[in-house]
């Protein structure tokens, strides 16, 4: 490329006319969900671009470690999706759109085999099947897995599949990106609509060059995952800036449940420079402890009465579990995610934490050192490689880290649709499916079952466009492309100070612990940050500008903790990924309630409350009564016990 | 436990560039990646770099940090003295882009000829049945994180342009090995490994399996098991002169 074709800045946006696509489909984001959604496309007869933010094989599906969750039975004959739905709502306390989670437990186990025909190899059981482990607040083994780097091999599965079917397109057409092309390293800054509110195409940038593309399509399928960039101490990498959300809110989509946000109790606290990053909850699934700087198993003292009955209230009945699963209760350190992170959270602020502010998290003294290296090589390098702590032999410090958004944009569970025509989401950019609290496993399965709804739903509807489709005006591409040049300008803030003081502020208050007054002043920085990054100044030229693409994200990261400050201010209960220390209960009339944002046309977030779809009562019946009674308001509990009951289940929306 | 680090870092793009100097400060327990980020966040803010999970697991931040190909997240910078200049350069097989990124297509273009996966036609989804014993080693090859040290260093491709269109490096023969031991694929894969992917390029030197951040075992157990299993159809000099070496060890 001459310097001539290369950007600088804003020179050359009039003379400049962006690269042009025209695609049946767009699938933005090349995670798990992305990924999974494009192969549905294209089966599915769509011509299909995937846009990464990344390198292809990049996201941050990568990360995952632990496992994917299906109730395979292959560890213990008696899971089923029924065991696995009842799990995923406790989990979610009751808040999951109970026919996400349905759809979910039903086609989870479909999406694992299928990964094996992709050629996927997973730990195997004595006779041959897919191995499954255990993990918090899952109630048998059952989480498909590769040692702890399952979210590598999901990946990598994906990747080569879609090479595949390349491989196949270029057999039949002679061009590998006939059906299915790969942008890699693009950035979709907006989405664009015709005159009717129907989407008709995106534009974005290329990141090596600056230069800008228009893509035409009827449908868009967001799977860009999580907000986590926006918080100081996260697990997450750094296209985590909240796109999606942010496009959706954009496009006239609702987002959901923002306030819940999952805080991963295991964190690395040590060194400053890798705090935050995972440390997978196989640890504790495989017999990992977590002990304060007294040496007590505390999270003994943790369990909530929810959960009572279900734990272990001895460490030695604890112990006992991992070979008698059937007649003893499960550790307590295996509680849900919210539960652990906010008893170490408890733990280091009554002065009973490790050095570095976290708490210990032991597998040394539980496992024979080569156990250890064999089922959790990626921790044992990690904390070799960046921490000098050989986790054979001495135990890790570990701490809270931001690690998922359970809230995202509102979609239809069968269809994965937006309230925008032709607007799709899955994954973690997607809001319900986990309620207050996502599972650990349950995210790789979600991403798979969703993602395939979403490219189905997708190709239902452009097949139902038949030969007209929705066009986009000159005016808005150029307005577009103005919006994205913005930060060319004469002005002096930095982007990078802009960004790290809206982390550290995110962190501090509207964490883990949140409390009125924080939140309040939180939505005031806000304020004061929406205003500074009008006076984001970019240096240097488009070409692979890593300022100019931060000031970009920081726009749509701020939109992004605008709706989880409002929804956490608004929820005067703590429930899953959200606990406000002014209000510590569980309210069953807040279990009904999801916090709606959407954009409104002054560029403000507006919230409003909606009922949370109703459990249908053949999935109610799977529980308890007396269970029910600790979420449920007398008047739900009445009708699910009354007469007109049997009528309602056979309603299958859930909604 | 700070101190100030002096950097050098090449800057440029195709045209051309050169290393430029940076003093830095460096905190108790930090990468190189986090310098970087330090300089890009204080003194030059459109400096290139390619980054994701800042944890070594996605493959994403790779150069080169006084000459030897690495991940800029887990080269610590207590592995160096703090009198050193430490020179940080793109990764030099690969045509540099701009500052530290490069580009990295031609693995994308490598990964697309190895023919896919290819299982049972009448075998059908949930029927798979495989053993841990033999899944095994593939796996050990599918742990690699695409960061394409391998492909950088190895000297086939590293000084000799030309020989980028017959040979696939080692990352995609590793692959093809992979697929070659899944114990489920069908497809004979010793003719592509010799004649579309230039598996007779590679002589074993090992450089691959030095600068695999995985410590994956490429040479030892997925080229010459590979080379081996050519053999059995073709002569190969170097596969011969291996088995001579391995033999006088024993």
């Amino acid at each position: 490329m001459t310097d001539a074709e290369r950007p600088q800045g804003r020179e050359g946006l009039d003379a400049e006319s962006p690269e042009r696509h025209e695609y049946d489909v767009i699938v933005i984001g090349a995670g798990g969900a992305g990924l999974r959604a494009a192969i549905e496309a294209r089966e599915q007869g769509l011509r299909t671009a995937v846009i990464c933010k990344s390198l292809f094989g990049k996201a941050h599906t990568v990360m995952a470690e632990g496992g994917i969750a299906a109730s395979m039975g292959n560890a213990n004959a008696k899971d089923s999706w029924q065991v696995h739905f009842r799990d995923t709502l406790r989990g979610g306390k009751f808040l999951n759109n109970p026919r996400m989670a349905e759809l979910h437990a039903k086609e989870a186990p479909q999406r694992v085999w299928e990964l094996e025909t992709y050629g996927a190899l997973f730990d195997r059981t004595k006779d041959g099947r897919i191995s499954q482990r255990n993990f918090g607040g899952h109630e048998y083994p059952r989480l498909a897995h590769v040692g702890d780097r399952t979210g590598l091999e999901l990946i990598r599965t994906l990747q080569q599949k879609i090479v595949s079917l390349q491989q196949q397109d270029r057999r039949e057409t002679g061009d590998y990106e006939s059906r299915l092309r790969v942008f890699a390293e693009l950035t979709v800054t907006d989405i664009l609509k015709d005159a009717s509110g129907a989407v008709s195409g995106a534009v974005g940038y290329w990141r090596e060059t600056g230069r800008f593309v228009h893509f035409s399509a009827p449908a868009i399928v967001l799977a860009t995952g999580g907000i986590g960039k926006s918080f100081k101490v996260t697990s997450n990498s750094w296209e985590y800036t909240g796109d999606g959300h942010a496009l959706a809110l954009r496009a006239g989509a609702a987002l959901i449940n923002m306030e819940f946000i999952q805080f991963h109790p295991t964190g690395m606290v040590w060194p400053p420079s890798v705090k935050g990053i995972l440390v997978t909850e196989s640890v504790r699934g495989d017999g990992g402890v977590l002990r304060n700087s007294d040496g007590k198993r505390f999270m003994f003292d943790y369990v909530p009465d929810v959960f009572r009955g279900q734990y272990a209230d001895s460490e030695e009945e604890a112990d006992r579990w991992y070979e008698d699963p059937e007649n003893n209760k499960r550790p307590p350190e295996l509680l849900p995610r919210d539960e652990v992170a906010r008893a170490i959270n408890s733990e280091v602020k009554e002065g009973r934490g490790s050095p570095h502010g976290g708490v210990f998290l032991d597998v040394s003294t539980r496992l024979p050192a080569e156990e250890i290296i064999r089922r959790l090589p990626s921790m044992h390098h990690q904390f070799k490689e960046l921490a000098d702590v050989d986790i054979t032999a001495e135990p890790m410090e570990v701490g809270p880290t931001c690690h998922y958004v359970m809230g995202g944009v509102e979609v239809d569970a069968d269809t994965a649709a937006t309230a925008v025509p032709g607007l799709y989401a899955a994954g973690e950019v997607a809001g319900g499916m986990h309620g207050s609290n996502r599972l650990g496993g349950n995210s790789l399965s979600d991403l798979l079952v969703f993602g395939r709804r979403a490219g189905l739903g997708a190709a239902e509807y452009v097949a139902g466009l038949g030969g007209s489709r929705p066009s986009t005006s000159e005016a808005d591409v150029l307005a577009a492309l103005e919006t994205a040049l913005a930060p060319y300008r004469e002005a002096d803030e930095n982007p990078y100070a802009l960004h790290s003081e809206m982390q550290q502020k995110m962190n501090d208050l509207v964490g883990i612990i949140r409390r009125e007054g924080e939140v309040r002043e939180a939505l005031e920085v806000l304020d004061e940050l929406d205003e500074r990054a009008k006076n984001v100044g970019v240096q240097g030229g488009r070409a692979f500008n890593p300022g100019w693409h931060l000031a970009l994200d920081l726009r749509n990261m701020l939109a992004v903790c605008r709706c989880v400050a409002m929804a956490a201010l608004e929820r005067t209960e703590s429930r899953g990924g959200h606990t406000r220390e002014d209000f510590p209960g569980m309210d069953p009339k807040w279990r009904g309630v999801n916090l709606v944002c959407t954009l409104e046309g002054d560029g403000g977030i507006a919230l409003r409350h909606q009922p949370v779809p109703e459990i249908r009562q053949d999935l109610l019946e799977l529980f308890e009564r007396t269970e029910l009674a600790k979420y449920l308001t007398e008047g739900e509990l009445a009708r699910r016990d009354g007469p007109g009951a049997a009528q309602q289940s056979d309603d299958g929306s859930g909604a | 436990m700070s101190y100030d680090a002096r950097f050098k870092v090449w800057r440029g793009d195709a045209d051309g560039g050169g290393l430029q100097d940076y003093t830095v400060e460096v905190n108790e327990g930090e990468v190189v990646l986090d310098i970087i980020h330090r300089l890009q966040a204080t003194q030059a803010p459109d400096l290139a770099v390619r980054w994701n999970c800042k944890a070594g697991k996605c493959g994403s931040c790779s150069a080169e940090v006084n000459g030897r190909p690495r991940l800029l997240c887990m080269t610590r910078m207590s592995t160096f003295e703090e009198s050193q200049t430490i020179t940080v350069t793109p990764l030099r097989t690969f045509p540099v882009q701009r500052d530290l990124v490069t580009d990295v297509s031609f693995n994308y273009q490598k990964a697309r000829e190895v023919q896919a996966f290819t299982p049972p036609e009448d075998l059908q989804p949930g029927d798979y049945r495989m053993q841990q014993v033999d899944v095994q080693r593939s796996q050990e090859f599918r742990k690699c994180i695409e960061c394409f040290l391998c492909q950088d260093v190895c000297h086939v491709v590293r000084d000799h342009e030309d020989n980028k269109q017959a040979f696939a490096g080692p990352r995609f023969l590793m692959r093809v090995a992979e697929l070659d031991m899944h114990p489920l694929d069908t497809a004979d894969r010793r003719p592509a490994a010799r004649e579309q992917h230039g598996l007779g390029y590679c002589n074993i030197t090992k450089c691959c399996t030095e600068v695999c951040p995985e410590h994956i075992k490429i040479t030892d157990n997925a080229l010459i098991p590979l080379k081996e299993r050519v053999v059995d159809r073709h002569y190969d000099p170097v596969v011969w002169l291996g088995s001579k070496i391995r033999r006088r060890k024993d």
